[in-house]
């Protein structure tokens, strides 16, 4: 027993390596996956009010491009106003449609914490289960997509950014229809994605839009970026191509994420399909 | 000895500031991204319990994974670079060599001793986390890029540091 502790005591510096060095493992292990650790990551009161601070201060040194944005934004909207279009059918009767019902809402917020440059990078924003964010969202700029919400809290939200090993978005070429999907290429690129199984058939075109299909958690029909290179790597029996993104995720500052009022419906069914098998 | 706790304490304070709202932002290329805030660990005392020093590696790399959002990952990178810096220190440093627990800082230590110290406990420490990080061999090459890019950029820094504060004869 005596000899142990002397053992012990000559090396401490390699039991305590060990004790400390297992303590941090059990963390990264523990929650590192899927981002579990509600306590340590940046909805935390500390980080993330800290974090919110600084951007505002940010916020100030990209003003003009915010605004630039906004502007070619309203631009764009106003060009779909009632009042822009020339009616060429005169005297029209007033129906009120009962056909449209609103499925696809928006609720603006600000990022407050982005990466691009990990492997894996994730962005905080500022909105929350408060406003109606729930997980599984998908999350867009006025340029194109962003990521998928994959973690609430009250007052902020992390969003899984395109720029994600896991991340794997629907996504069509916008003149074929052809179906693919669109996810981050493997050099790391911030402003390369990879689209991936399209189908035999295609005939893309450099230049040509990539747009979310029909299939994803986005309406469809939302620019994802510009096919770069054909046959970027792989091939077989499936056509890849590389990607120019449409969004520069270095740049993020105004987000729009995306409420989906069917979506409670669509998952439920497809959950009793599943129980039903 | 209270002077010594107090600008120890401002130190992290500082480095870990820089580190989260100046160097995350920076990336070169983005292969090379700064780890300044080991500096902190560097830069104790020698004279420190090993029990403390090693807690205060595991309270620096957690507060570091609160802003990254990577829960132990830098907690367990900056525990090793503890173990690293015991050995490098019993190796190259007499322990009864001096009298009133001086700082193997730039000035004191010369620059040739300062700069194999600072490059290996980067080196170590780097090759440990950005491994760790990605978790992965199939790419392998991209992480060693990112690895000694990064650990250039970092060395760079701390010698820079080390002149900034450089001080002629530190005495007490």
């Amino acid at each position: 027993m005596r000899n142990l502790l002397i053992f012990i005591t000559k090396y401490n510096a390699f039991f305590l390596f060990l004790i400390f060095e297992i303590a941090s493992f059990i963390i990264y292990i523990k929650y590192n996956s899927f981002q579990k650790a509600s306590f340590i990551n940046s909805t935390a009161e500390v980080t993330g009010n800290l974090y919110a601070r600084t951007d505002e201060l940010k916020g100030y040194l990209s003003l003009r491009d915010v605004n630039d944005n906004l502007v070619r934004e309203n631009a764009r909207l106003r060009n779909q106003l009632k009042t822009s279009l020339y009616l060429d059918t005169a005297g029209k009767k007033r129906v009120i449609d009962t056909n449209y019902k609103q499925q696809y809402e928006y609720i603006a917020a600000k990022v407050i914490n982005n990466s691009v440059n990990k492997r894996n990078n994730y962005i905080t924003i500022d909105r929350g289960s408060n406003n109606g964010i729930a997980k599984g969202m998908g999350v867009i700029t006025d340029a194109g997509v962003v990521g998928k919400v994959v973690f609430v809290g009250p007052h902020m939200a992390i969003v899984q950014s395109l720029l994600h090993k896991d991340t794997r978005f629907s996504a069509m070429l916008a003149a074929h229809k052809e179906i693919g999907y669109l996810e981050w290429g493997e050099d790391v690129d911030p402003h390369k994605g990879l689209l991936i199984d399209v189908s035999n058939n295609a005939r893309p075109k450099i230049g040509e839009q990539v747009v979310t299909s029909d299939l994803s958690l986005f309406p469809a029909g939302i620019p994802l970026g510009k096919v770069s290179k054909l046959n970027a790597k792989g091939g077989g029996f499936f056509l890849n191509m590389e990607v120019a993104l449409a969004v520069d995720f270095s740049k993020l500052q105004y987000v729009y994420v995306i409420v989906n009022r069917f979506a409670q419906e669509q998952a439920g069914l497809e959950a009793q399909e599943k129980k039903d098998e | 000895m209270s002077r010594v706790i107090i600008i120890n304490l401002i130190r992290f304070v500082l480095l870990v500031f820089l580190q989260v709202f100046l160097l995350k932002n920076i990336a070169l290329y983005n292969l090379s991204t700064p780890y300044l805030y080991i500096l902190f660990i560097l830069l104790l005392p020698f004279e420190i319990p090993n029990v403390l020093l090693f807690a205060l590696a595991f309270i620096l790399g957690l507060t570091i994974d609160a802003f990254y959002d990577t829960p132990g990952l830098h907690a367990a990178s900056c525990v090793l670079l503890a173990l690293v810096r015991i050995l490098f220190i019993s190796v190259t440093v007499q322990k009864d060599g001096f009298d009133n627990e001086p700082e193997p800082t730039l000035s004191i230590m010369g620059f040739r001793w300062f700069f194999s110290y600072a490059l290996i406990l980067t080196l170590f420490h780097h090759f440990f986390l950005f491994n760790l990080e990605v978790f992965r061999f199939s790419e392998l090459e991209y992480t060693l890029t990112r690895f000694l890019l990064s650990s250039i950029f970092t060395v760079f820094l701390m010698l820079v540091s080390g002149l900034l504060f450089f001080r002629k004869k530190e005495r007490k």
